[in-house]
C-alpha cells in the first residue's frame, strides 16, 4: 500500500510526516539535521525514492543532501552549488543559501535545478551528487541588472525561486526572482527572457518596466499546457501561452482582503483550480494573515471568482505568516492541501479546502512544505 | 600539525575535535583537511576562497583575515563557530 509524505522543511531542521493513503493516521519522523536550516527538501516524483534537501547550518556555508532510503542515511552533495571563483580583480560572488530544489524533466531522469541566493541557477545530471552552475543564467551579462543589483534583499537574501520545468519541454524552464521578476527559458537555460508584461510593479517608478518584478511564487500546471499562475508582490496572476500577457485575476478577491500573499497551489489534475493564502500587504507590510483570521481562498474557474476556505481555522487572534514554499496540494482524490506556518503548525485539508484540522504544532519555523506518495 | 574544530564540524570529521593536516599555507592546509574529510573545506571557506561570515580562524591563538597565511609546522590552528541571535 502506497504512503503519503508530508516533507517540512524548517528553520531548524527537516522533519516528515507520513500517512497512508487514507490520511487518517500520522507518525513523524525527525528532526533531521537538527538545528540546521533546510529550506527546502523534494522526494523525485521520478523514482520515488531520491530526497534532496538544501541545508545550510548558521555557521557554516551552503549545501545540498541526498537519501535514497527516505532519511535513515544522507550524503553530501560532492560538489555543491558554487559560483565560479572570480578572475583576479573580478567581483566574485559566493552562494549564501541554496533555495529551491526542483527536479529536472520526466525525460531527464537524473536531472534538477537549484535556485539560490543571491540569484543563481544550477543544474545536477547525477541526481544531486554534484552540481555546475547554468551559464546562460549566472553568466549573463544582464542578470545583475534583472536583479536590480545583488543588495542583500529582500529577507534572508534575494533568491532565484519557483523553478518550473514544462512538463510538455524539457527545455523550457520559468524561474522567479525577488526582485527581479519571472524569466524563461527555451534552450535549457542557455538564453532567458523576462515574462512579466500585465503585472503591476507599483513600487518602481516605473510600473510598466519589462522586469525588476518581485514574484513570490510561480507555478505551472503540471498536466495542462498553457497555464501559468503566479502570487506576486503586487497581486495574484494568470498567464494563458499564446496571449502573454498576465492577467489580474486577484482583483477578483474580496476588496476587504486583497490578493497580497506569498504561496500558491494548484490541483494537481484541473488546471483552473488554485488555492492562496492571503495575507496583510499593507503599511509596514505584516505579512499576517487578514485581521489575524486565517484563510486560504480558492478558485474554481481559474480566477474569475474566489470562494474563502477557513472552516476549522483559527477565528481570531491568528496571526499566520506562511512563506512562498510552505503551501501545497497532494495528488490524491479529492486533494489534500497543506501549510505551515512561521510559528510551527502545520495544517491541513483532506478535502480540497472544505474543514482544516492542525496536524503538528511546536515545530520550528516552517520554510517549505512537499509532499510525496512513496511505495 | 594540529587543528581543533568547532563541534558544528564534527560530523565531517567522526566526532574528532582535534585532528592532523598538513601544509606550507593555511590554504594548502584546508586543501588536505578536505582530502581527509571531504566536504569540510567549503562549509568554512566560500567558493572565493573567503573564510566565512561566522567562522574565525586562529594561528597561535592569534585571528587570520585570510587563507595566505603562512604557517609553520608546530603552529596551532584553532576554528571557531561565531553565530549570534536565535
Amino acid at each position: 500500500m502506497s504512503r503519503l509524505l508530508v516533507l517540512v522543511g524548517t528553520r531548524k531542521g527537516f522533519f516528515i510526516l507520513s500517512s497512508g493513503a487514507d490520511r487518517h493516521e500520522w507518525s513523524i519522523d525527525g528532526p533531521h539535521f537538527l538545528g540546521q536550516v533546510v529550506n527546502h527538501a523534494v522526494l523525485d516524483p521520478r523514482d520515488g525514492r531520491t530526497l534532496l534537501a538544501a541545508v545550510r547550518a548558521g555557521h557554516l556555508g551552503p549545501t545540498a543532501y541526498r537519501s535514497e532510503d527516505l532519511g535513515k542515511t544522507w550524503t553530501e552533495a560532492r560538489i555543491p552549488p558554487a559560483f565560479r571563483k572570480a578572475a583576479e580583480g573580478e567581483r566574485g560572488e559566493a552562494v549564501s543559501h541554496v533555495f529551491w530544489l526542483t527536479p529536472g524533466h520526466a525525460s531527464q531522469p537524473s536531472r534538477w535545478y537549484a535556485g539560490v541566493s543571491p540569484p543563481g541557477l544550477f543544474v545536477s545530471d547525477d541526481a544531486g551528487r554534484s552540481w555546475k552552475g547554468v551559464a546562460g543564467f549566472n553568466e549573463n551579462p544582464d542578470r545583475i541588472k534583472w536583479c536590480g543589483g545583488l543588495q542583500d534583499a529582500p529577507p534572508d537574501g534575494a533568491t532565484l525561486h519557483s523553478l518550473n520545468v514544462d512538463p510538455f519541454d524539457a527545455d523550457h524552464l520559468y524561474i522567479g526572482i525577488s526582485t527581479g521578476g519571472v524569466f524563461e527559458s527555451r534552450d535549457a537555460g542557455a538564453t532567458w527572457s523576462p515574462l512579466n508584461e500585465g503585472v503591476a510593479a507599483d513600487f518602481l517608478p516605473d510600473p510598466g518596466v519589462a522586469f525588476g518584478h518581485d514574484p513570490h511564487c510561480l507555478r505551472v500546471h503540471g498536466a495542462s499546457r498553457d497555464v501559468v499562475y503566479q502570487q506576486n508582490h503586487c497581486g495574484i496572476y494568470r498567464l494563458d501561452r499564446g496571449a502573454d500577457r498576465w492577467q489580474r485575476i486577484g482583483e477578483r478577491m474580496p476588496k476587504e482582503v486583497g490578493d497580497i500573499g506569498f504561496p500558491l497551489t494548484l490541483h494537481p489534475r484541473d488546471a483552473k483550480t488554485l488555492w492562496v493564502f492571503p495575507m496583510d500587504g499593507g503599511t509596514v507590510w505584516p505579512r499576517t494573515a487578514i485581521g489575524g483570521k486565517p484563510a486560504v481562498y480558492e478558485s474554481r474557474d481559474a480566477g474569475e471568482s474566489w470562494q474563502r476556505r477557513d472552516n476549522g481555522l483559527p477565528r481570531e487572534q491568528a496571526w499566520f505568516t506562511v512563506k512562498r514554499q510552505a503551501m501545497t496540494s497532494d495528488t490524491l482524490d479529492p486533494v489534500g492541501l497543506y501549510f505551515g506556518t512561521t510559528g510551527g503548525e502545520l495544517w491541513a485539508s483532506f478535502d480540497e479546502g472544505g474543514a482544516w484540522q492542525c496536524l503538528r504544532m511546536h515545530l520550528p519555523h516552517i520554510y517549505s512544505i512537499e509532499t510525496a506518495i512513496v511505495p | 600539525m594540529k587543528v581543533r574544530l568547532p563541534t558544528p564540524l564534527s560530523d565531517y570529521t567522526a566526532q574528532a575535535r582535534e585532528v592532523e593536516a598538513e601544509g606550507a599555507t593555511l590554504a594548502e592546509l584546508l586543501d588536505d583537511l578536505d582530502r581527509r574529510f571531504p566536504g569540510i573545506r567549503f562549509r568554512m571557506i566560500d567558493e572565493q576562497g573567503a573564510i566565512r561570515a561566522h567562522i574565525k580562524i586562529f594561528v597561535n591563538r592569534r585571528q587570520v583575515p585570510g587563507i595566505a597565511s603562512r604557517l609553520e609546522p608546530s603552529d596551532e590552528v584553532l576554528v571557531v563557530a561565531a553565530l549570534s541571535g536565535g
